[in-house]
């Protein structure tokens, strides 16, 4: 099967100038872009997915292109177009691979309700997926890139979908955001990490991608069983606690962090009430990585 | 194709995943995705549709179910704010299909609640409607004269915790509009909502005058087609009887709609081939030359086309202006619409430019983008 990361430069280029073709769980995305730093971070971070024919049904057509205008030259911006349609102002040129990764995740969660979407990232090990909801600055995504670099099977960073017809949690092995400080926690905890360019001044900040890893890609197409939510909070010099937590608690949170639980309306209330049934809860409280992924080894057993 | 999936059904069953790639496109940005999700599930034949398109269709009917669930919410909360507003409150478009269940709610999306209030009431609708949390935006003086003035509503309000958005009409076409007609007698046969007994629907015949005359003089063109579609549902469920199809007619001359109503019926017969009794066009009132039908078919059918990409083709962008112009043509005279418009070209192309730099963060949706 041929991967993005197997197609030379030039192929690539030609590839994304007309539309390429790429399974991201259970969506295929079409993307368009002319900009060279599209490429090279579809490349790098997407490398071990499948290249697919141009065609058949494709969920979101996305592009990625330059504002035309003066402002080519002086400060060059990129818009993101969804089936022609442009949704967000534009941004820096620099951030245009940014832009792919948050309009990507904004069409799922705008339109894929065919799932209850929470703001959360999701793993798996040993069949047991974990749901890891967090709040901004809770250190969700750091969690997250260790444990998928410990071993853990990524489902999805930012947004955890549980499947309306079976109550499973989906995989979308998508690139792990990282911001600000977690950029260069995961490059010291993982020397091997691949990391994409580093976009600066972003509205989240300094923002980079984590390349999913190879096992996670490679089965993308499997869904989890929920064990466990888990609220990790990062605090300075915090000893790792692991603290259960009411269920009506979680299951009250994970609804207000939800990105259509009231949409789904009594469909939202029974996953969520299934999901919160099915898992145990905890509130985890650390500082140091190595003692959150002794913890999470536990809960996996 | 999508027209094709509108007019039978059934035929979606036969789509391949190929076809349904430009299908499922066309379909969202005409705000249809939802009817087609509907009318599958009406024929029967929703298994036949490829899984992943089958997952987008009931999630725009989720979608559809959500806002008439918050619809009813809506108007729960709008009993009490209007409470003291003599004469009926009507709603209008998709807020009144949604709250009678009629045909064109099944799958349709909409943004804003319509209501009509006869005019003498709109000052104590609006102060009402302030004290129970809705605001109007911020809108230039020019904006706020353009809607009191001439306009046949007041300028969009929005709920500050709900954030829903409400359109507050004492007439449905502006007041300094071409043809006049006589919102009096659509409020007088207006039709209680059983429900939600502060608010009432416009008669049948009234709601297809009404739905008919939106699409020809609003000059919203993205909602086009889906306008259409809504006109068609509604002629759909009205049977065969020859005298309701005369009422109409009837009812017509007396509102002085003759003519959106003909194109409506027109339209609805080409290109979704609605079943209309014989002969029923050529005894329309108000019915054009056949010159000026014919130039109407060079504007209307390419302007359907600009709707997506994917059917673009040349004109059809010039159609589409030409029909705003036309809209605004029927809504004022030559002395006010040639500096409306030019206020207008400066607000939209100018001010950006100069505003650019200042944008609000990006990454952040566009105020008024939405899909």
């Amino acid at each position: 099967m041929l991967t993005l990361g197997a197609l030379d430069a030039d192929t690539l280029r030609r590839q994304l100038a007309r539309g390429l073709t790429l399974s991201a769980g259970p969506f295929r995305f079409r993307v368009q872009s002319s900009m060279p730093c599209v490429g090279s971070g579809l490349a790098r971070l997407y490398t071990a997915f499948p290249v697919e024919p141009d065609a058949g049904f494709r969920d979101f057509h996305v592009a990625v292109h330059r504002v035309a205008g003066p402002r080519r030259w002086l400060r060059p911006q990129v818009n993101f177009h969804l089936d022609g349609h442009a949704p967000f102002r534009p941004l820096p040129a620099a951030q245009a691979f940014a832009m792919l990764e948050w309009g990507m995740n904004w069409c799922i969660a705008g339109q894929a309700h065919h799932y209850l979407l929470l703001h959360a990232a999701a793993l798996e090990r040993h069949g047991r997926a974990v749901i890891l909801p967090g709040d901004p600055g809770a250190g969700k995504s750091t969690l997250t890139a260790a444990l998928m670099l410990s071993g853990w099977r990524l489902l999805s960073d930012e947004l955890a979908m549980i499947d309306r017809d079976d109550g499973l949690a989906v995989a979308l092995a998508r690139p792990v955001s990282l911001k600000n400080q977690s950029i260069e926690i995961i490059r010291s905890f993982d020397r091997g990490a691949v990391i994409g360019e580093i976009a600066r001044d972003t509205h989240k900040g300094t923002v980079s991608h984590l390349r999913p890893s190879a096992d996670s890609v490679a089965r993308m197409h499997e869904k989890a069983r929920p064990a466990h939510i888990v609220f990790p909070r990062w605090k300075a010099g915090a000893e790792p606690s692991l603290r259960p937590r009411a269920k009506a608690d979680a299951f009250m949170h994970t609804a207000s962090h939800a990105f259509n639980y009231s949409l789904l309306g009594r469909l939202g209330f029974d996953l969520n009430a299934a999901l919160t049934d099915a898992c145990d809860c905890w509130d985890f409280e650390y500082s140091k990585l190595d003692d959150a992924l002794r913890t999470f080894a536990e809960l996996a057993t | 194709m999508l027209l094709r999936a509108l007019r039978e059904p059934a035929s979606m069953a036969g789509f391949d995943a190929e076809a349904w790639d430009l299908v499922a496109r066309q379909a969202r940005s005409a705000g249809l995705l939802g009817r087609l999700g509907a009318l599958a599930r009406e024929a029967g034949i929703e298994d036949s549709v490829p899984q992943p398109v089958q997952r987008h269709l009931e999630a725009q009917l989720t979608i559809a179910g959500q806002q008439q669930r918050a619809v009813r919410w809506e108007l729960l909360q709008l009993t009490r704010a209007l409470a003291e507003i003599e004469g009926p409150v009507l709603l209008l478009k998709g807020a009144a299909y949604a709250a009678a269940g009629l045909p064109p709610a099944a799958g349709r999306l909409f943004g804003d609640i319509d209501l009509l209030v006869p005019k003498s009431q709109i000052d104590a609708a609006e102060a009402a409607l302030m004290l129970d949390g809705w605001v109007g935006g911020q809108r230039s003086a020019y904006d706020q004269r353009y809607y009191r003035q001439w306009m046949h509503e007041i300028p969009p309000m929005t709920h500050i915790r709900r954030q829903t958005v409400l359109d507050l009409h004492h007439n449905i076409l502006p007041e300094t509009a071409r043809i006049r007609t006589r919102p009096d007698l659509i409020l007088a046969s207006a039709q209680m909502l059983p429900e939600h007994p502060r608010f009432s629907i416009p008669a049948p015949d009234d709601l297809v005058l009404h739905s008919a005359t939106h699409l020809f003089h609003e000059g919203e063109w993205q909602h086009g087609l889906r306008d259409l579609a809504d006109l068609d549902a509604l002629l759909r469920a009205r049977g065969g009887e020859p005298q309701h199809w005369d009422r109409l007619l009837a009812r017509a001359e007396l509102l002085n709609l003759g003519r959106p109503l003909f194109y409506g019926l027109r339209y609805c017969q080409q290109l979704l081939s609605t079943p209309l009794p014989a002969g029923l066009l050529e005894r329309c009132p108000g019915r054009p030359g056949a010159r000026a039908a014919a130039a109407m078919d060079v504007l209307f059918i390419p302007a359907l086309a600009t709707l997506h990409p994917s059917c673009r083709q040349p004109g059809s962008g010039f159609a589409a202006w030409a029909l705003y112009v036309r809209s605004h043509w029927l809504r004022m005279p030559p002395h006010l619409l040639l500096p409306h418009l030019a206020q207008k070209f400066w607000q939209t192309h100018m001010s950006e430019r100069f505003a650019a730099d200042d944008a609000a963060p990006s990454g952040r949706p566009r105020p008024g983008a939405q899909r």
